[in-house]
């Protein structure tokens, strides 16, 4: 294949899996938009806050640090804070983003909940280009979250629709790949692990601070858990029973 | 009110942040040199328990105490699990789910 025809080929095969967050992202850009210019802010902001920070829930976040007083060292910790998650994405993708040169920063950069959810749970065809995949589930993913919020920008007060209840799509998304993992894996402790830990730390710590905690309780698991589950994951490789 | 000035530092530091929690990992491990055995455990057992840990993150805001309970987004996640196990078809289960939710909401 010349290169031209690997570029579209990868195109071609992201681009259907990205379809749910054009919806997505469609809606939630607009009303991001469209709060950024009741706040005070035109589309230009929007545009600009969009394309640089990519990370939806943060956007929301930094609106009120923008009308607030200057603290440079509170909105430095939050955003900390509020992204922490990140983290984990990283450590997951370290294998996964190897090799794709020059695509690799671009990547990481857009590692957005959606971005990092698709591009770890696809099954990428032989045939499709890995980097080129990767690249283009992020690189549309970027598209729909700054064509949305400029959208909203420059609609501002004017629009009103109801369409509430149409950002379920993100959950119904991250439900989805979910179940696939689980089909996939044969394990499934740290999946377990992961949305009960998730929910205790919600009912103690509340929706606002139960991400940090969160973390820490099921990295503390999985590292006291390591011997077993290695030998599990083996175990379950060679079709053994457990 | 800050001044335009004071509003792009911050809007600096919001990026630069964000970028930290993205790319600190990759500047830690980076691909020259062999990864502990350790985090190469820890990428291999991670995703499974993220992928749990943003189901919940994006359900955070639901109030069991008060309104309709959580019961719509109990319901829905409920039929987008059930639908997908049975047809293992992605946009079925996203877009059934999400209508189901939304007209949930407006009962």
């Amino acid at each position: 294949m010349n290169k031209q025809a690997t570029v579209f080929a990868a195109f071609r095969a992201a681009f259907p899996i990205t379809v749910p967050i054009l919806a997505g992202f469609m809606f939630l850009g607009i009303a991001y938009g469209v709060f950024m210019n009741l706040s005070g802010f035109g589309a230009g902001w929007a545009f600009f806050m969009s394309l640089l920070i990519f990370a939806g829930s943060m956007e929301f976040v930094a609106v009120s640090l923008l009308l607030g007083a200057f603290n440079p060292l509170g909105a430095l910790l939050l955003t900390l804070m509020v992204n922490a998650r990140h983290l984990f994405y990283g450590l997951s993708m370290l294998e996964k983003y190897k090799g794709t040169g020059w695509k690799k920063p671009y990547l990481i950069f857009g590692m957005c909940d959606e971005s990092f959810s698709l591009n770890q749970s696809a099954t990428i065809p032989r045939e499709v280009d890995r980097g080129w995949f990767m690249f283009f589930v992020t690189l549309l993913n970027h598209v729909y979250w700054v064509a949305g919020a400029t959208i909203g920008g420059l609609l501002g007060s004017f629009v009103h629709f109801d369409l509430e209840g149409l950002e379920f799509v993100m959950t119904a998304l991250f439900v989805v790949i979910f179940i696939e993992q689980w089909m996939k894996e044969k394990v499934h402790d740290s999946a377990m692990i992961g949305i009960g830990v998730s929910v205790v730390c919600l009912i103690v710590f509340g929706a606002d601070r139960f991400i940090i905690p969160a973390m820490l309780v099921i990295l503390a698991i999985l590292t006291l858990a390591r011997k077993k589950l290695e030998r599990e994951t083996i175990a379950a490789e060679k079709g053994e029973p457990l | 009110m800050m001044s335009v000035s004071q509003q792009i530092w911050i809007i600096a530091i919001v990026v630069l942040a964000t970028m930290a929690t993205r790319f600190l990992p990759f500047l830690i491990f980076p691909p020259g040199r062999p990864t502990p055995k350790y985090i190469q455990y820890l990428g291999k057992v991670l995703p499974a328990a993220t992928i749990g840990l943003l189901v919940i993150y994006s359900l955070k805001n639901i109030n069991l105490m008060s309104g309709a309970h959580g019961i719509p987004e109990l319901i829905s996640v409920a039929v987008v699990a059930g639908l997908h196990v049975w047809k293992k078809n992605m946009f079925l289960s996203i877009a059934v789910g999400t209508i189901l939710y939304m007209v949930l909401i407006r009962l």
